[in-house]
């Protein structure tokens, strides 16, 4: 059984109290009182799918990764960085094509006028060659860094078409965070979920148990994922966990239909409903980020 | 001539109770269930077992890797490639059961899944 929790539920139980913002209303422009509050924000932008094609699910394929990059350049308030959460591209067999659909995605992300870009493969981006392609484009498939007091740590879960972190991996991460401070604020970015959200469709780390296994000694931990195609949170004890909504469509509640397959179709009624970004707000001195979703489109 | 009801099932029994004696001697000597996993498909895409029965499931890859998952009964292995993967399973329970591929082979990988029967 799925332990989701609502927006209201979560954030009581993340501590953030009144007055934070989690609005999906917000439009393309960030909240002056949050990026006010804060240290500093970033966006999380994810699952773009660059070279997908499928006009039942989105006709506007070609558009919307465009779009998503002016949006981001109307913010009211420029982010520090910008992430992409994986599924850069979408899958071919051809190393040739795989490789094009990747120069073009940086082509037109190169456009975001923000400086700095940090990137996570997805499965349909490295499973298939094991990350070889993804390191010519966008460097290493793990890494960590710091910003502004707060730990940052990437995580590869797609690299091994399993769905694995990894032994080699875990034991990086876990010297990583033995130079850490059980009080540090950490957010771990990932493709696929830590947790086992739904295994049956393949939303699961096969060994995230052993991530969050090290993660559970350090108090302030936020996880942030794609991978699902929908706003989803869920709290393993303390450590929150947070999947963003997609750039090419959105996918079916979890358990909600007998298969994950087919996607939510495209309604013309409500174009690009479904798809969006993330802003994150995040302080290096209490345990807390804060998040808001941006729609594509506002409903 | 129609076979009485009563005897039929008593030799369905005696089949029943032969295989599971089979199993109990050895492994080896267990029915075998050949699956073949190529994108995105299974073949054969429905096995129709026994509950109770043990059998031996062999599994191969014709492509590449590939997983295979049946989470109802507990079972989850990889298939590579020019290997076979064996794997031993006494369905405790009938009813029918999806398996699904958990290695991401490609672009259809989410629709590639087939189906035990367990039978009483």
């Amino acid at each position: 059984m799925l332990d989701d929790l609502d927006r209201r539920g979560f954030l009581k139980l993340a501590g953030l109290g009144a007055g934070v913002t989690f609005a999906s209303g917000l439009g393309f422009k960030a909240d002056p009182a949050l990026a006010a509050d804060s240290d500093f924000y970033f966006v999380q932008l994810t699952d773009t799918h660059w070279g997908f094609s499928g006009p039942k699910v989105n006709p506007e394929a070609l558009n919307t990764l465009p779009k998503a990059v002016a949006a981001v350049n109307a913010l009211a308030t420029p982010p520090d960085f910008i992430v992409f959460t994986g599924d850069l591209t979408h899958t071919t067999d051809d190393p040739l094509e795989r490789r094009k659909r990747m120069a073009q995605f940086k082509a037109i992300v190169g456009e975001l006028k923000v400086k700095t870009i940090r990137y996570l493969a997805g499965e349909h981006d490295a499973s298939l060659d094991k990350g070889e392609a993804f390191r010519e484009f966008f460097g290493e498939m793990h890494y960590a860094f710091d910003h502004k007091g707060v730990h940052f740590i990437a995580l590869d879960n797609v690299s091994d078409p399993g769905a694995k972190l990894g032994e080699a991996q875990l034991d990086w991460l876990k010297a990583d965070l033995a130079k850490q401070k059980p009080e540090q604020s950490i957010v771990v970015l990932t493709h696929r979920p830590l947790f086992d959200l739904y295994p049956d469709w393949d939303w699961a780390t096969q060994d995230g148990a052993k991530a969050i296994d090290l993660l559970m000694p350090y108090k302030n931990v936020a996880v942030l994922y794609g991978h699902i195609h929908q706003e989803h949170h869920k709290m393993t004890q303390h450590i929150a966990h947070h999947a963003a909504t997609s750039l090419i469509f959105p996918q079916p509640a979890p358990g909600s239909q007998p298969k994950r397959t087919p996607p939510v179709e495209w309604d013309p009624a409500h174009p690009f409903r479904g798809l969006g970004f993330r802003e994150i707000a995040a302080k290096a001195k209490v345990p807390a980020v804060t998040l808001a979703e941006v729609p594509l489109v506002k409903a | 001539m129609p076979i009485p009801r009563r005897r039929c099932a008593l030799f369905l029994l005696m089949g029943i109770l032969g295989l599971g004696l089979l199993g109990r001697s050895g492994a080896e000597e267990r029915p075998i269930v050949h699956i073949t996993a190529k994108r995105f498909e299974y073949e054969p895409p429905v096995v129709k077992l026994k509950k109770g029965v043990p059998v031996t499931i062999e599994l191969t890859a014709l492509d590449r890797q590939h997983g295979f998952k049946v989470p109802q009964l507990g079972l989850r292995v990889d298939a590579w490639p020019g290997e076979t993967t064996r794997v031993e399973l006494i369905p405790d329970k009938s009813g029918t059961f999806e398996f699904v591929c958990d290695v991401f082979c490609g672009s259809g990988h989410e629709d590639m899944d087939g189906k035990i029967i367990v039978e009483e």
